[in-house]
């Protein structure tokens, strides 16, 4: 098979690609505008005015007042911040936490973490698409629950959670909620009002910002401790000098995003629908992971048996495509997606999966190919396998 | 692009066209190995011959079902062990598989040993088959190799269960 010299990248989940007009935005902050953020001289103070600017942009897409939104480093940072900041914040009121099982590793891993700190933990469990149920958050709340946390959308098969109905069990019970919107800020709308949410979790390299900025919405009076100490940047919540070109950036990503959401959700809708309706059409043997339509309007994660998904993804490089077996964070270890796993898959099936995810330079030509050299791929491979029961 | 990821140029040669795959109808002997738990299932397939009175692997085959590692180390075996005397075959150690591959990543490395263990169990039925003299430390490979698929089909049988569970909802 020879080399395509193009290149589709279908790994939008992973990071993508800073947009022109944000970088533009940023280039400034660089070198004329570089000062400091926190220093008291007007040349500050145009920097500090550049950092209010970003944070209503910011808010304003999520529908918060701007003093609620607590910049940071990552997403990563965010949910480090709002698990621990809100534990240790209100450790007297209880030491109970509930997540999901299907969390991204930075929220999973912390709350190993505060458990090893002696916090106790829940993982509610999910159904086969990956949803948690309303009633399971409702039984899983004890007296000491002082918080729960459910990702809006999974990274891996893009289920999107009841996370209104989920939220109000926690309001009625008194109970803190966050949720990780790492995925889906940006993509699909998100009013932190109607929600009901006290802590969300929103990332800028997601939607064609700068990688190292996120943020951290903080309802007004949630109890929270700062995780990172020294001055008092960021409302006295975050420490460290501000990385204002990126947050800049952000800002003009959730601007342009405002603008264009709407109708680009719309247009990747349909290519991910045509991709999804034409694989499994073509290919014998191969399923949908996640939702069918309670799911990112990008997100594309298939499964087919037989075949082990690293091989598949190494085929599409070969021929241009860009693709990742689930999870880029997880890719280094061997053991099976862990979402996947919650999902009701068994191994064998977790290992025969593969996310394809859309952005603004996919285009319907690129989903065409991807229609037309996948099912080959897929022949070829299981030519090898050892497993031929499929269909 | 001479280098795929962690991959070197041989391994990828082996991946996109494998040497020796498909299955051989009544094998002399056939060695399954690995787990879906950790993504990688090997069967081996020989066909034994004489060779001046020796007893060689005439014909090899497998399939896999893996990563490109595990495709590439499954291919480059049966090139390593196609026309050799069974104690031959034998001494093929994980290392020899790897540097063949000019090499491995070391996360990879597990790979070139299912390799080794599929020829070996493949051995190990051929010559239980055929009731002949088995040595110890085949004997002892082969126990070691039962042991670890008793206890990955304990495992497996959690991730059954837990899936009936969801299904059943």
């Amino acid at each position: 098979m020879k080399k395509k010299s193009k290149r589709i990248y279908l790994d939008y989940a992973a990071t993508t690609p800073v947009d022109p007009r944000v970088l533009k935005t940023m280039l400034p902050y660089f070198r004329e505008k570089f000062a400091n953020t926190m220093s008291i001289y007007s040349f500050g103070q145009e920097a500090k005015e550049a950092l209010d600017r970003s944070r209503k942009i910011v808010a304003g897409l999520m529908k918060a007042e701007p003093g609620e939104i607590i910049f940071t480093g990552s997403a990563t940072e965010s949910n480090n911040f709002a698990l621990k900041g809100v534990a240790f914040a209100n450790k007297k009121k209880g030491r109970h936490i509930i997540i999901s099982s299907i969390e991204h590793p930075c929220i999973l891993e912390t709350a190993e973490w505060l458990k090893r700190q002696g916090f106790k933990i829940t993982k509610l469990s999910v159904d086969k698409y990956g949803l948690v149920d309303p009633v399971e958050v409702k039984k899983a709340i004890k007296k000491g629950t002082i918080l729960v946390s459910v990702i809006h959308a999974n990274n891996e098969i893009g289920t999107i959670q009841p996370i209104e109905k989920i939220s109000k069990i926690c309001k009625d019970k008194g109970v803190y909620f966050h949720t990780d919107a790492a995925q889906s800020f940006g993509k699909v709308e998100i009013d932190v009002g109607k929600m009901n949410v006290d802590l969300l979790t929103a990332s800028s390299h997601k939607m064609y910002g700068p990688k190292g900025a996120a943020c951290l919405f903080v309802k007004k009076g949630t109890k929270i401790e700062p995780i990172l100490h020294g001055g008092g940047h960021e409302f006295n919540l975050r420490a460290g000098t501000v990385n204002l070109p990126a947050v800049v950036g952000f800002a003009e990503a959730v601007k342009i995003c405002k603008k264009e959401m709407k109708q680009e959700s719309k247009r990747l809708i349909k290519l991910r629908d045509k991709l999804i309706k034409n694989i499994l059409r073509k290919v014998k043997g191969s399923y949908l992971n996640g939702h069918p339509v309670k799911r990112l309007p990008n997100n594309v994660n298939l499964r087919f048996s037989s075949i082990e998904g690293e091989s598949i993804l190494m085929e599409l490089d070969s021929l241009g495509i860009i693709a990742s077996t689930g999870s880029a964070c997880a890719s280094p270890k061997l053991e099976a997606s862990r979402v996947l796993l919650a999902i009701g898959l068994r191994p064998e099936e977790a290992h025969s999966s593969l996310r394809l995810s859309l952005g603004r330079r996919t285009k319907e030509k690129d989903i065409d190919y991807v229609i037309k050299v996948l099912p080959g791929v897929i022949q070829r491979l299981r030519k090898i396998s050892p497993f031929k029961n499929y269909g | 692009m001479d280098k795929f990821g962690p991959y070197t140029k041989k391994v990828i040669d082996h991946f996109k066209n494998p040497h020796n795959y498909g299955r051989i109808k009544n094998p002399d002997g056939l060695g399954k190995v690995g787990n879906p738990v950790c993504g990688d299932v090997m069967y081996l397939y020989i066909k034994v011959g004489k060779n001046k009175k020796k007893e060689i692997i005439k014909d090899i085959k497998f399939e896999t079902f893996g990563c490109v590692a595990a495709i590439s180390t499954s291919s480059i075996i049966t090139d390593l062990a196609k026309g050799k005397t069974l104690d031959k075959a034998m001494k093929i150690n994980k290392n020899k598989v790897a540097r063949s591959l000019d090499g491995l990543p070391p996360i990879k490395m597990h790979c070139s040993m299912l390799a080794v263990d599929a020829l070996s169990e493949a051995i190990y039925d051929y010559l239980s088959k055929k009731k002949k003299p088995i040595s110890k430390e085949l004997e002892e490979k082969h126990k070691k190799i039962e042991k670890e698929k008793k206890m990955i089909k304990k495992k497996y049988k959690k991730w059954v269960e837990m899936e009936e569970k969801i299904y059943k909802r």
